[in-house]
């Protein structure tokens, strides 16, 4: 897509789209669509990362689990390593689950609290046959542990002995344990205190780095998705609306929404305090989503008769820069940035 | 800002709340002072585990007890020691002079009862309205938090609407009875960035147009600064830091100050990469803290931030430092920071 690499991307999104019913039911609601995905297109380079940042309800995380098919899209192509795996079967998908991982938000919940450290990560190996006997096994447990910063008498311990942190750790080297190519990386540094987020978020560095992974990297925090990606992709109810370098992101981005959003971040540095773009309203509802741009009734710029008639298309405003706004060339690039108050 | 001329509206007086638990007595709060001025917006940070919920807590006496108590200290509202005052007063005073906010609305409203009937519940009960005036009162209070079309809203279930929307209700029946002080404890903390901005510009507003105080609780270092006026950190249990809000952002004295500063992404404006060698480029670390949070029930002995400061020296682990001066009316609790600069 936007990547001018000539080499075939690790993955390749077209047209991906979730759609899920609601109601429907005996007596209950009339069955609704609720549009969760909405014709997602993008591509991921190997060692590169995708940020994908929205907020609630904008589908980012429904995306990256469609991406892996832990839930099945509604259209659209997903290729990985070249092959086309939409319609592929679970039995065809198993040999690949080793390439694509998902590290969650809490790793509490995907971590089964009744085994150790060691079992659990010690099985992921041995399922996918990676592993020679348990020697090897405890070895190899050993060396994932203290690579993502976890002393080796973790390894007997349960889960829920272990920090936010430490568990976000153990997560983290599940994961890796079967040696993947890609990562989904789904809000792994929300739940965390500020000291131990920059932990996680150097050790995702320093591991793509090292391994040459690929990550999706999911979040709400735009601070942190510009500091973990090479590209940054924002998403409003279902779709991305502006995808882009994340060197441009402070300077270049132009879509109403991405700059709101950048407005919106608190400011540490008083001096650094931007005017505040403040948004009306709440995000409209995926079952009924505004026509038109999705975004027309919160955007300070909408257009009557344009921006509420027909829906802006993702297109190429430069560069490697795509925007889905019929005003972008009206914006000032990276507004928010130049509105001193 | 400094204790003086004004009296105080709220003084707090070396609290101390402590936790029975398994492995003993906790000190959750370990001898925190503080004081908010009228119409002040005072910001507390600070990590999990480092106190400040308890503290906020603590103030209208909301600690679950047993397992939790306060053992020691004094709070001071318009003359009187709320840690002693019989529980009659405090229930007066609760939720009319003195008002709380929490991160989670849904927790704090009724499902099985309207906006409209819980905001006039408090009319009712605090301002002794009848019915119709508490109606009335709470249609201008919904129009004054921004929510839209109050008159149908009114009849809404707090499951009907947004988590911004239900925060609005939450400080709509806060504000209610025009209190003193808001007790705003991680209140943007469930939001969405963009609602986010939205609840604070209207807490700021309420903050100015009615003459009200707010003590804001938060883990958020922007949220802090974008809000208070000054700033107080906290660290297992004590405060560490104080300081006014701008001065505490460009010069912070703590090492833990100073660490979470910089472990915030996007604080730093330098470079975001530096080129690499084979031509691409190196994306930047952020400063880390090293290690976690200690066990309250096992401190280190001296400074309790010691283990993980980059700063320490061998006198850390002798003394537990206590809050001194500095010039420009700050505080920090650091020994280091005295040497370096002197202590008032």
């Amino acid at each position: 897509m936007s990547s001018a690499t000539a080499t075939t991307p690790l993955l390749a999104i077209d047209d991906l789209a979730v759609h899920f019913s609601s109601g429907g039911g005996f007596l209950s609601a009339p069955k609704q669509t609720v549009y969760a995905v909405d014709g997602v297109s993008f591509s991921l380079a190997a060692g590169e990362t995708l940020g994908l940042v929205g907020e609630s309800g904008c589908g980012k995380s429904t995306l990256g689990r469609a991406i892996l098919r832990l839930i099945e899209p509604t259209r659209g192509a997903i290729r990985f390593e070249g092959q086309d795996i939409t319609r592929f079967s679970q039995s065809e998908l198993r040999p690949l689950r080793r390439r694509m991982q998902i590290v969650f938000q809490d790793p509490y919940g995907s971590l089964n609290p009744r085994m150790t450290v060691r079992a659990a990560i010690g099985e992921a190996m041995r399922v996918h046959g990676l592993v020679k006997g348990p020697t090897q096994e405890q070895e190899r447990v050993a060396a994932l542990l203290a690579r993502v910063g976890l002393r080796e008498d973790a390894m007997s311990r349960y889960p829920h002995e272990f920090s936010g942190g430490q568990r976000q750790r153990i997560g983290i080297a599940r994961a890796l344990a079967v040696e993947p190519r890609f990562i989904v990386a789904d809000e792994p540094v929300s739940a965390l205190d500020v000291s131990i987020q920059a932990q996680i978020v150097n050790l995702l560095l320093d591991l793509q780095d090292e391994l040459g992974l690929s990550y999706l990297f999911v979040a709400h925090d735009l601070k942190v998705v510009e500091l973990m990606s090479h590209r940054i992709a924002v998403m409003y109810l279902g779709r991305i609306v502006e995808l882009l370098p994340r060197q441009d992101l402070a300077a270049r981005a132009r879509h109403p929404y991405t700059l709101a959003l950048q407005s919106a971040v608190p400011e540490v540095d008083p001096k650094k305090r931007k005017k505040r773009i403040l948004l009306a309203g709440d995000v409209p509802s995926p079952i009924a989503p505004p026509p038109g741009c999705a975004f027309h009734p919160r955007c300070p710029i909408a257009e009557k008769g344009l921006c509420d008639r027909e829906r802006p298309v993702l297109r190429e405003l430069g560069p490697r820069h795509q925007i889905a706004c019929h005003l972008a060339e009206k914006v000032a690039p990276g507004g928010a940035e130049h509105a001193s108050d | 800002m400094t204790a003086g001329t004004v009296p105080a509206l709220l003084e707090v007086r070396d609290l101390c709340t402590v936790f029975e638990t398994e492995s003993g007595t906790v000190r959750a709060v370990d001898g925190v002072s503080l004081s908010v001025q009228k119409g002040q917006a005072l910001g507390i940070v600070g990590e999990s585990g480092s106190g400040k919920s308890v503290m906020s807590l603590s103030i209208l006496r909301l600690i679950p007890s047993p397992p939790g108590r306060i053992a020691r200290g004094q709070v001071l509202f318009d003359g009187k020691d709320l840690v002693q005052a019989p529980e009659r007063e405090l229930r007066a005073l609760r939720g009319k002079r003195i008002a709380m906010i929490f991160q989670e609305p849904m927790t704090s409203l009724n499902p099985v009862y309207t906006v409209g009937e819980q905001i006039g519940e408090v009319l009712e009960l605090h301002e002794g309205m009848d019915r119709a005036a508490a109606r009335a009162r709470t249609l201008e209070l919904l129009q004054l938090v921004g929510i839209p079309a109050p008159d149908s809203r009114i009849a809404a279930y707090p499951h009907e609407l947004s988590g911004g929307m239900r925060q609005r209700v939450m400080i709509a029946m806060a504000i209610a009875c025009r209190p003193e002080i808001l007790i705003a404890d991680e209140p943007t903390t469930a939001l969405d960035v963009t609602i986010q901005a939205q609840i604070l510009d209207l807490l700021a507003r309420l903050q100015r147009e009615l003459g009200m105080s707010v003590l804001l609780i938060t883990h958020s270092l922007g949220v802090v600064a974008e809000f208070a006026s000054e700033v107080m950190v906290m660290y297992a249990g004590r405060v560490v830091e104080r300081a006014p809000v701008r001065e505490l952002f460009e010069r912070p004295l703590h090492p833990y100050t100073k660490g979470l500063l910089a472990s915030v992404p996007g604080a730093d404006d330098a470079e975001l990469d530096r080129p690499a060698a084979d031509g691409g480029r190196v994306r930047r670390r952020l400063a880390t803290i090293e290690g976690v949070v200690p066990d309250l029930a096992h401190l280190p002995k001296g400074c309790r931030f010691r283990d993980r400061c980059n700063e320490a020296i061998a006198a850390c682990a002798e003394r537990d430092p206590v809050l001194m001066d500095f010039p420009g009316g700050r505080q920090a609790a650091c020994i280091v920071a005295q040497a370096a600069l002197g202590a008032v």
